[in-house]
């Protein structure tokens, strides 16, 4: 049994965390607000981002989904900003995506993040009206859905729901790792609060989300099921929302403030939760497949 | 990353299953629960028949691979589990394997490979239950005996058990953990007195023991005297790490025949309870994921199962529960007769949070271990 990351997948993510790591920190994200910085998405292009699966022969790196996955984990732990899963999507069909040259969105069941951003708007964003996003780094536009129950009009091909499930993953080790980082450093009643129990078990929790998520998307990113896709952003959903609903709790009235970081994992969790496939969709691909 | 196995393992599979398909028609159908001598018998020759096949051995030296290849295929088929031979081939023969003298060894493995001699637990005593190391059974030495004296409680299988693993204090002076040792004691010796306890499932699946002045054979020590913690967390670890495993095949073979019934009695179109089975579909699936990076990463490191077997056994446990409530949710008012096999199931899955660690002490050696976080005390 060889599921573990190879080698190789292990210098991708490090190379990937380094390279975003240096983009992505805390002020530059903030400074740059609901805007695509041109420049690192060129730069993310020249990287491979966008191009990571296309064939060595179209310009690409010829690599899987399980790399993909790794890739837009590391995305998600750093809150890296755009419309990333459609654009790589793209990469194989939409000039200048592969390369980053342009911005590639897509009408997502009932949203478009990035619609004015964008080059390229895959599906019909037409009436769309612009929403007050609840995310400060993601812009969203509405557009009409279908009736409620009703099959998903403009539903997102697979892989790019495990890839918004990979982020998911990325988000959630990111505040277990901010969480677990406090409650070693903050001191109340002349202890580290780390030393409670009733800290303690939040932190464990979260660690248990965050890996079976991870062992859920990466066996989906191996097989590309479908269903087991669906079962990967289901629990990636989890892991990321209550990872950081549970991060703001150990942080305390810090966790309220615009100023921590955990309040920007918490609002793109609920986007992400929202687009390639919301909870109720999985569960219900996941029914039908008993 | 990589789910398929090799050649060599796909072949194990194969013959695995093929053996499977001839020795499972031949199996008596399983005693009821409260048969103990017919559930011993029952237990007993199926381990015999895996060691007549060469399949006893598995969970000892095979591969971490095909140790799970081995729980899937013959969960799959519907084979039994370890039954009465757990402690023996999950937790007194890994440690004896791992700790013993060659003549230790000699004298004890064969027996439970064979299935010819079944081994109980006697960690847990009445004041010490998670706090295990605070236990009091004492041991004196006398000559080339210990003179055991105490009592064990929540022992498994203590009414049908040759042989109990035996947690003593043999230096009261000494600090909790340096003052253990892991005995092996014959049941039918004098002084050993059996009371079964009822669970709430109405069965007696487990045991007080009672030690008056029992006298083990300093030879049936493992490990040096006042090292048996050391050596118990050997066995501790195997517990956590895929002494479980299996059960999450047949978890989701149960969830399969709940989605049958929901839909045979209309309780699928009830939107939530549909999705809650949607729910259970991804956890399972994702639980048995969850086991094969644990083995991937066992095998990388080439450890025994590590800290992961308490992120696993943590939320295995959850899930079960889940499983059995969302069942009572399928069958409704049925789920009150106790001649649905749910409904005991339903009550036995209440232990699953207790034994082998309670989840809080399991959250806490998630925290402490693989968080690093500051220690409670
Ligand atoms: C079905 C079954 C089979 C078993 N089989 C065996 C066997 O064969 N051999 C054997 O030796 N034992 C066996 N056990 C015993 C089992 O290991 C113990 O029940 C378990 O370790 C808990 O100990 P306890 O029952 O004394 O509970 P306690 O330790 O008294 O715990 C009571 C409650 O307090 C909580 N608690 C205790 N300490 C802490 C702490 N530090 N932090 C937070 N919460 C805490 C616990 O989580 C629990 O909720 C079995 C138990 C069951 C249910």
């Amino acid at each position: 049994m060889r599921f573990r990351p190879t080698e190789d997948q292990r210098a991708l993510r490090r190379g990937v965390r380094e390279l975003l790591e240096a983009r992505c920190g805390r002020d530059a994200l903030r400074a740059r607000g609901a805007r695509i910085d041109r420049a690192l998405w060129r730069e993310l292009g020249r990287a491979g981002f966008f191009s990571l699966r296309l064939p060595e022969a179209e310009g690409g790196a010829g690599l899987g989904l399980p790399e993909a996955a790794l890739v837009f984990e590391e995305a998600g732990r750093v809150l890296l900003p755009g419309p990333l899963v459609a654009t790589h999507l793209a990469a194989g069909s939409v000039p200048g995506a592969a390369d980053g040259t342009a911005v590639v969105t897509r009408v997502d069941g009932g949203l478009v993040p990035w619609l004015e951003e964008a080059d390229v708007v895959l599906g019909d964003a037409s009436g769309a009206v612009p929403v007050r996003s609840v995310d400060p780094l993601t812009p969203l536009h509405r557009v009409a859905s279908g009736p409620p129950g009703g099959p998903e009009p403009q539903a997102v091909p697979p892989s790019a729901v495990l890839l918004t499930a990979a982020e998911q993953l990325g988000s959630a080790g990111r505040t277990l790792a901010t969480a677990v980082r406090y409650a070693k450093e903050r001191e109340q009643f002349g202890r580290p609060i780390g030393a409670f129990q009733a800290v303690k078990h939040l932190c464990a929790g979260m660690l248990v989300r965050t890996e079976l998520a991870r062992a859920a998307v990466y066996a989906a990113a191996v097989t590309a099921d479908p269903v087991e896709i669906a079962g990967a952003k289901l629990l990636a959903d989890e892991a990321a929302v209550q990872g950081a609903g549970d991060c703001l709790q150990v942080h305390g009235g810090m966790g309220f403030t615009w100023e921590a970081e955990v309040h920007l994992h918490l609002k793109r969790a609920w986007v992400r939760a929202e687009l390639g496939q919301p909870a109720a969709r999985s569960e219900e691909v996941l029914a039908a497949a008993l | 990353m990589d789910l398929a196995c090799t050649e060599e393992e796909e072949a194990f599979r194969a013959g695995l299953r093929h053996w499977l398909s001839t020795a499972l028609p031949a199996l008596p159908p399983r005693p009821p629960p409260g048969d103990w001598p017919a559930r011993r018998a029952h237990d007993r020759a199926w381990q015999r028949a895996l060691y007549d096949a060469g399949y006893a051995g598995v969970h000892w030296d095979a591969s971490p691979t095909r140790r799970l290849i081995f729980l899937e295929e013959t969960e799959e088929a519907g084979a039994p589990y370890v039954g009465a031979n757990f402690v023996g081939l999950l937790h007194a023969g890994p440690t004896i394997a791992a700790e013993g003298t060659p003549e230790q060894r000699a004298r004890w493995l064969p027996p439970i490979l064979r299935g010819d001699e079944i081994w109980c637990q006697g960690f847990s005593e009445p004041d010490a239950g998670s706090d295990l190391a605070s236990l009091r059974t004492r041991a004196v030495r006398d000559g080339d005996a210990y003179v055991v004296t105490g009592a064990k409680v929540w022992t498994s299988h203590a009414e049908i058990a040759d042989w109990c693993e035996l947690l003593v204090r043999t230096d009261p002076e000494a600090p909790r953990h340096r003052g253990i040792s892991w005995l092996a004691m014959p049941m039918d010796a004098p002084g050993v007195t059996v009371r079964p306890l009822r669970t709430l499932a109405g069965s007696t699946e487990f045991a007080e023991v009672f030690l008056d002045e029992v006298r083990v054979p300093a030879a049936n020590r493992v490990g040096e005297e006042n090292d048996g913690w050391r050596v118990t967390m050997v066995t501790l670890s195997f517990e956590r790490g895929t002494a479980f495993a299996g059960e999450v095949v047949a978890c989701r073979r149960t969830l399969a025949a709940l989605a049958r019934t929901a839909r045979e009695n209309g309780r699928w179109d009830d939107t939530v309870l549909r999705r809650r089975l949607g729910r259970l579909n991804a956890e399972f699936r994702a639980l048995w994921r969850l086991v094969q990076f644990n083995v991937a990463e066992a095998e990388a490191t080439g450890g025994v199962p590590g800290a992961g077997g308490s992120v696993f056994k943590l939320r295995y446990s959850e899930a079960r529960r889940e499983l059995y409530d969302t069942a009572a949710a399928v069958l409704g008012p049925d789920a009150l007769d106790l001649s649905r096999g749910w409904t005991i199931d339903r009550l036995s899955s209440l232990s699953y949070t207790i034994a082998a660690g309670t989840s809080q002490i399991q959250r806490n050696i998630v925290a402490e271990r693989i968080l690093g976080l500051p220690k409670e005390r």
